[in-house]
């Protein structure tokens, strides 16, 4: 796949902070306290490339899909879209540039207008960026869109409460495309869909994506609904991105514990294997993003803590086989999954 | 001897200002003390609405009617004040969305106490002691302290905990729990799995575990009930189910769950369409819209018959062959 395209990356990202300050506690005696909800993020996204970006709630997942795209001011860090450092733009020069790089939300009616047509909510980036359009050209290119993410034309003057959850995460793909963007950032588009559907929606995208040769980054709080899309996969764990690697690897033999630990809570839908389903190995809970255990974030969940964890943070760095792995043991651990039914099958 | 929870035609429609919805159309089914049966379907398929049916949570413009015998006594024939001598102690439900089910201005302890003061007369003191240990038992550290909390100030997965813990204080003889995972991150999805399983084998309460995900389903459950549009469309093991599924809906539910054991690039196959409008249901089979075997015979509506033994599908394949 990735030998067939040019090797200037569209997107670099380097060294990414997105840090929030908040006051925390009363009136008269509030607390100022950074949260620092993308902590030094970097990586590179190929044209055509789809990225699945991977972690549970509060890692900075989305908050790092808002920084790439503008819609969040990083503290520190570059976006690099095509060679031009984004964070540097003025807000209607970065605007501008938006229609080059568009975002499909999670929640897919409330992403919606309620009182605006399908026609229209899939119009209005085109009638923003290109106001002297013509209204049958702003329709027929309507109802392109909507034919193309499987919408049927002639609901186009119908509202969102009429459609279901996962044709309402179409109009917000057509509203996403419409204006022919090189990069969409989808933000957990699937998790609020019955697994019926998120099938139709990820099958949906994958076959746009192709077509199109979009980049893609694709967001999720679980390994298996990336898999069919991505061809490359980051997992981030409290703002720090813990491993970048390529699919296939990943799911066979993780880098990191934490990625191990992901891919054996994915439930197995057979009943014989999930019986023996092992542990995911990890202790305790997400610790508070406000206060993130030292040396490696990762340390007080990690089965595999050493002492040096807890002292010195491992940076993401890269492996022989072009993997980034952020943990001291990656070279000694071998994390293999051995679980029953997992592996080559 | 009789079954602890004998359900017969379960029946549950709503009045809307476009008609009589039909939400359930008769569901049957037994469950025995430490069962553990699943019931899986897309949105709107009356999964939530039967249980809420014998629950007696329907709102206000719903109706219910059949049978659901807990140890021989009708529920649904039950004044609320007898019903509210079971809910909770006997049969207790979790709910999908810890946050909107807790009560936010009540700190844990309250809410938890309050159960168990009412239910087993217990005294305040008695009260807190089984409370904090029952938050012990779904593992939230620091029960002492954390008891005090208000809801808001547990994360996610510690609130659907508070919620299980709050399910089992009295000991039930029956756990409903509805999408207890859908809202939660994968590694606290599977430690909640773990924790009902435990409960499970340790107490024999049975479970009944309401779904949309039958990935979630395999481990923790041994039989499995599919409903599509308020019907019934297949019951059975979960052996059977799994392995050898026979309505085209529930292979179409067992090939969209994205699996990790295949590592080769298997594809996803996604049912097509959306599942139907409750107030437009086609003629005969409900499913024959979205489903890619129908024939001729799909325009009767099917009956729920047996293709194997305590194995049912609705389906007219099933008939041919």
């Amino acid at each position: 796949m990735s030998e067939s395209v040019e090797r200037q990356p569209v997107l670099r990202i380097q060294d990414l902070a997105v840090h929030f300050d908040v006051h925390e506690g009363g009136l008269l005696h509030s607390e100022l306290r950074t949260l620092k909800a993308v902590d030094g993020i970097s990586f590179d996204l190929m044209p055509g490339e789809s990225l699945g970006v991977v972690g549970e709630s509060g890692c900075g997942k989305s908050t790092l899909a808002r920084a790439i795209l503008g819609l969040i001011r990083p503290n520190r860090g570059r976006v690099m879209w095509l060679g031009e450092d984004l964070t540097l733009l003025e807000d209607e020069a970065l605007r501008r540039k938006r229609k080059e790089l568009q975002i499909v939300f999670q929640d897919p009616l409330a992403s919606l207008n309620p009182r605006m047509t399908v026609g229209d909510i899939i119009a209005e980036p085109l009638r923003t960026f290109f106001p002297k359009f013509a209204r049958v050209q702003v329709e027929e290119r309507v109802r392109g869109m909507m034919k193309m993410v499987g919408l049927l034309p002639n609901q186009i003057n119908r509202y969102p409460h009429e459609f279901s959850g996962g044709q309402c995460q179409r109009i917000g793909i057509a509203r996403a495309l419409v204006l022919n963007p090189k990069l969409i950032i989808c933000d957990e588009p699937v998790s609020a869909l019955d697994v019926s559907i998120q099938a139709q929606i990820i099958t949906l995208l994958r076959d746009l994506q192709k077509k199109l040769q979009l980049s893609l980054i694709f967001i999720a709080h679980d390994l298996a609904v990336v898999k069919h899309i991505s061809h490359r996969v980051m997992v981030m764990y409290l703002g720090k991105a813990m491993e970048i690697s390529d699919k296939k690897a990943l799911y066979r033999r993780p880098l990191h514990p934490y990625t191990s630990a992901l891919v054996k809570a994915v439930p197995i839908p057979d009943p014989k294997i999930a019986r023996e389903q092992v542990d995911t190995g990890l202790t305790g809970d997400m610790p508070s993003p406000y206060n993130p255990p030292s040396g490696c974030v990762f340390h007080s969940r990690c089965p595999y803590v050493v002492n040096r964890c807890k002292l010195d943070v491992p940076a993401l760095r890269r492996m022989e086989n072009g993997d980034w792995v952020a943990c001291h043991r990656a070279e000694e651990l071998d994390l293999t999954i051995r679980q029953a039914g997992h592996g080559d099958g | 001897m009789s079954a602890l929870l004998e359900v017969k035609d379960l029946r549950v429609s709503f009045d809307t200002p476009e008609g009589e919805v039909h939400a359930v159309s008769g569901i049957d089914f037994n469950l025995e003390a430490g069962d553990a049966l699943a019931i899986v379907g897309e949105s709107g398929s009356g999964k939530t609405q039967s249980m809420m049916a014998l629950m007696g949570l329907l709102a206000e413009n719903g109706h219910a009617s059949g049978q659901a015998l807990y140890k021989g006594r009708d529920l649904m024939q039950m004044q609320p004040h007898e019903l509210n001598c079971h809910r909770g102690r006997d049969i207790a439900m979790i709910f999908q969305d810890p946050m909107t089910s807790l009560n936010p201005y009540m700190n844990v302890e309250k809410q938890m106490t309050e159960v168990v003061m009412h239910h087993q007369g217990l005294n305040h003191h008695e009260a807190r002691a089984h409370a904090i240990e029952m938050l012990r038992a779904v593992r939230i550290p620091d029960p002492e302290q954390r008891i005090r909390q208000y809801p808001h100030e547990f994360s996610g997965g510690m609130r659907q905990r508070v919620m299980v813990a709050m399910g089992l204080l009295c000991e039930p003889d029956i756990l409903i729990a509805d999408e207890p995972t859908t809202a939660l991150d994968v590694t606290v999805q599977a430690q909640i799995s773990q924790l009902m399983a435990e409960l499970r084998r340790k107490s024999n309460t049975a479970i009944v575990l309401i779904t949309h995900d039958l990935g979630v389903v395999a481990g923790l459950c041994d039989r499995v009930l599919v409903m599509y549009a308020g019907e019934v469309v297949e019951f059975g093991t979960v052996d059977q189910i799994y392995y050898d599924p026979r309505h085209p809906y529930t292979r179409g539910l067992l090939e969209s769950v994205p699996r990790l054991d295949h590592v080769e690039d298997q594809e996803l196959h996604a049912i097509p369409g959306n599942p139907p409008n409750l107030l437009s249901l086609p003629v005969g089979c409900n499913f024959r819209r979205r489903c890619a075997f129908a024939f001729d015979a799909c325009h009767q509506k099917p009956e729920l018959k047996e293709a194997g033994e305590g194995h049912f599908s609705r389906c007219h394949l099933d008939e041919e062959s």
